[in-house]
């Protein structure tokens, strides 16, 4: 029994280190260097896991775009060319912000056509109901008009 | 009447946005085309799983109508997939394998064990064809031309099914 409750106790120990194993270790000496592979790699869709970004998913892909990205940044690649050369493997999928071309100009430019159609309906309701409202006539007018109309037929 | 029919404008904007939704709701998310879809096959330079002295590049490709696909030991639907690729084999395609992320006693097991449909396999055990083939998850197919151009990206396992109504005429479309 004590041998048991040793074991379990050396398991439960041994379980962090194994979850820790996952986590690359990457040494940076430039802090920029290292704020470029943490951004890039939170851009970075992972193409496995369809909702997560590389730099939090385990999936064997998305460790070996982490290692890609890191070789590339050694390598003195600009950010442009990382997420180019990753866009020519796996699509604009992998990217959470897509790029603004022919084929996005749709999901770019939807909100804000929306947004300048609403405005430009609100502004035509609002022109057509101060129009019809100044359309119409008080008693005076009204009289006026009828006495003017008539002199008109007199003629 | 125009004024009436205006009115109907949220209406059909609601149509076409609900149509549009429910077509979203058919669509498999985890099948997308491959980025390299009309685009050369990747270059590589890799040796074969039978013979580690033999070192093949992407002109092995070149002049016939080929599946690519990319399997590995460790992976349990490309077990599933093999009798299919067998039959494919049988029925006069041209199969080249790529033995992904695996050792090479594994891979030779495997083929031993559910069959060798392939006239060669390459041996990738860094992933470094899978990567640049925008695999993400084995098993994928790739359909190369004879021009060595991919024309057809299969990603999952293909099924009885996808023999006859997907992969055969769309290797039969690229033969001529």
């Amino acid at each position: 029994m004590a041998r048991l409750i040793r074991a379990l106790l050396m398991l439960a120990l041994l379980t962090p280190a194994l979850a820790q194993a996952a986590i690359e270790v990457r040494e940076f000496d430039d802090p920029v260097m290292r704020d470029r592979f943490e951004s890039l790699t939170a851009t970075l869709r992972c193409p496995k896991c369809q909702n997560q970004a590389i730099d939090d998913s385990d999936s064997p892909i998305a460790g070996d775009m982490r290692q890609r990205v890191f070789e590339q940044l050694q390598a003195g690649r600009s950010d442009k060319e990382i997420l180019d050369f990753m866009v020519s493997r796996f699509g604009d999928y992998v990217l959470y912000n897509p790029r603004l071309e022919g084929r996005t100009l749709l999901l770019w430019g939807l909100p804000a056509a929306l947004v300048l159609g609403g405005g430009l309906l609100v502004a035509l309701l609002v022109r057509a109901r101060r129009r019809a409202s100044a359309s119409r006539l008080s008693v005076e007018e009204r009289a006026r008009l009828d006495a003017l109309l008539e002199r008109e037929d007199d003629r | 009447m125009t004024r009436r029919l205006l009115l109907l404008l949220p209406l059909a904007g609601f149509l076409v946005l609900a149509v549009f939704l429910y077509r979203g709701l058919s669509i498999d998310p985890a099948s997308r085309d491959s980025a390299l879809m009309a685009r050369p096959f990747p270059a590589f330079s890799l040796t074969t799983l039978e013979d580690p002295g033999r070192t093949l590049d992407e002109s092995l490709l070149k002049g016939e109508v080929t599946l690519v696909n990319v399997w590995g030991e460790w992976c349990p639907t490309c077990k599933q997939e093999m009798p299919q690729l067998l039959e494919l084999a049988e029925r006069g395609v041209r199969l080249v394998g790529v033995d992904y992320k695996d050792t090479r006693e594994k891979g030779r097991e495997f083929l031993a064990e559910f069959g060798n449909p392939f006239e060669v396999n390459l041996f990738d055990p860094e992933g470094s064809l899978g990567f640049d083939l925008g695999v993400y998850g084995a098993p994928e197919t790739f359909l190369v031309d004879a021009e060595g151009v991919i024309r057809y990206h299969h990603t999952g396992y293909i099924t009885t099914q996808d023999v006859e109504r997907v992969i055969l005429p769309e290797v039969a479309k690229w033969q001529d």
